[in-house]
């Protein structure tokens, strides 16, 4: 019996199912991902092996490639005893209401105390745009590095203080290591050293020792 | 009724007007998925690597003046100096002895090293023989299931810490970037040092500096 021939036809899938998908999830990891609130300052971080994450209860200074200071701390309750504390130090500093409630909400922000309620503010893209020299740190006598980094450890430590009583009376049996603020410094790799070093001095003045350095991931040697 | 026509013989009906071919309108998804998958790619890929790790670094404790001056100076040994200037990476090992010194010892002189593997690295693995022997033997008993991972680890700081092991202490000048101490910092955690004491440099340290980079 002759064998009949099928007659060939190139299969082809219709590819619109598949674009749907595709474009889905995009769209999910697109929206998935966190929106990094935007820095008054871009960063240019150094590399290193270390796989270390971020903890959660920090407090963040960083010095750009001009050795520019910049300030920033993790959790807003502890901001609010922050803010209170500088300007019961500093009395010539007096903000409204509505700049407390902005300064517990914002961010990294890097300025003088002096231009603190101006800058409260601004937007966002304004700050960016703001011409300020920083946080003081240079001058020993009027070090406002210090007391922020001074009052934002008191500050940071309270928080922990009753986030852990919190945890203990859920019964999470928590570890005191994971609640007592850890100290960050963010660097330029062009930043110089004698510039991150006096502000390590700072801390060093304040006995925190125990720092650590931003760094983005690369690969360990063989 | 419209209809599509096929090919190019469907002019027949218009007397006198030239019909454009219409061609089947289909068109080919393979390239718009292609950029979707691609896009996708970069999407996963970029928002796992975003996540900055942090690299810890314990500074010794700043002294008042008067524990300062009770401190006797002790012989400095198995230690490695590092100088950072600019660009570029100068050691010396144990104890510096500047121009002129009252022990009549010879000056120090300043060596030059980098970051490739066989600089910075190598000098270390050379210096720190003790740490990495201890790491060994330690690792030989974990893999034999003679020792526990926190044993382990205990042990390794210990070993890190004893007298034995190699101690680094770093000086910069003015004009070292954070790049470059970084870099330093992370190669002596690579190698395995335990003691890393960043400290103030020594005037006659700064100028045999600035005589090797003229």
């Amino acid at each position: 019996m002759p064998k009949i021939k099928m007659p060939k036809s190139s299969p082809s899938i219709d590819m619109t199912p598949m674009v749907d998908l595709a474009f889905l999830l995009v769209t999910f990891f697109m929206l998935a991902a966190s929106i990094r609130p935007s820095d008054p300052v871009d960063v240019d971080i150094p590399t290193s092996i270390s796989d270390m994450a971020i903890p959660a209860n920090v407090v963040l200074v960083t010095v750009d490639a001009g050795g520019r200071v910049f300030f920033k701390m993790s959790d807003p309750e502890a901001k609010r005893e922050l803010i209170t504390s500088m300007m019961g130090k500093y009395s010539s500093l007096k903000l409204t209401e509505k700049q407390v409630e902005e300064f517990t909400l914002m961010e990294t922000f890097g300025c003088t105390i002096g231009e603190l309620p101006e800058y409260l503010d601004l937007s966002t893209d304004e700050r960016r745009q703001f011409n300020t020299p920083g946080i003081p740190y240079l001058d020993s006598t009027k070090n406002q590095l210090k007391d922020w980094i001074d009052f934002g450890n008191r500050a940071a430590v309270n928080s922990g203080r009753t986030a852990y009583e919190v945890a203990q009376m859920d019964g999470l049996n928590p570890d005191p290591k994971d609640f007592v603020p850890k100290f960050i410094l963010r660097v330029d790799s062009k930043t110089l050293y004698a510039n991150a070093q006096k502000v390590i001095d700072v801390f060093r003045e304040l006995d925190l020792n125990n720092l650590n350095f931003i760094t983005s991931l690369e690969m360990a040697p063989m | 009724m419209a209809e599509i026509a096929e090919g190019g013989g469907g002019g027949g009906h218009d007397k006198g007007k030239k019909r454009a071919k219409k061609s089947s309108t289909k068109v080919d998804m393979t390239p718009m998925v292609d950029l979707a998958f691609l896009l996708l790619t970069f999407f996963v890929l970029t928002t796992t690597f975003a996540k900055p790790k942090v690299m810890s670094l314990v500074y010794p404790a700043k002294l008042t003046d008067e524990e300062l001056a009770k401190i006797e100076p002790t012989k400095i040994n198995n230690a490695i100096t590092f100088l950072l200037t600019e660009d570029k990476i100068y050691y010396y090992e144990d104890e510096f002895f500047p121009i002129g010194n009252k022990q009549g010892e010879p000056p120090t002189e300043l060596k030059e090293t980098n970051f490739s593997p066989d600089g910075v690295r190598a000098l270390l693995a050379k210096g720190n023989k003790y740490v990495i022997q201890e790491k060994e033997r330690l690792e030989k008993l974990v893999e034999s299931k003679q020792m526990v991972d926190s044993i382990f680890t205990k042990k390794m700081i210990e070993a890190k810490q004893n007298k034995k092991a190699l101690k680094v202490l770093i000086k910069t000048d003015d004009k070292a970037t954070c790049k470059n101490f970084i870099d330093l910092v992370d190669e002596l955690k690579i190698a395995d040092i335990g003691m890393i004491a960043p400290v103030d440099i020594l005037k006659s340290e700064l100028d045999l500096l600035k005589a090797k980079s003229k």
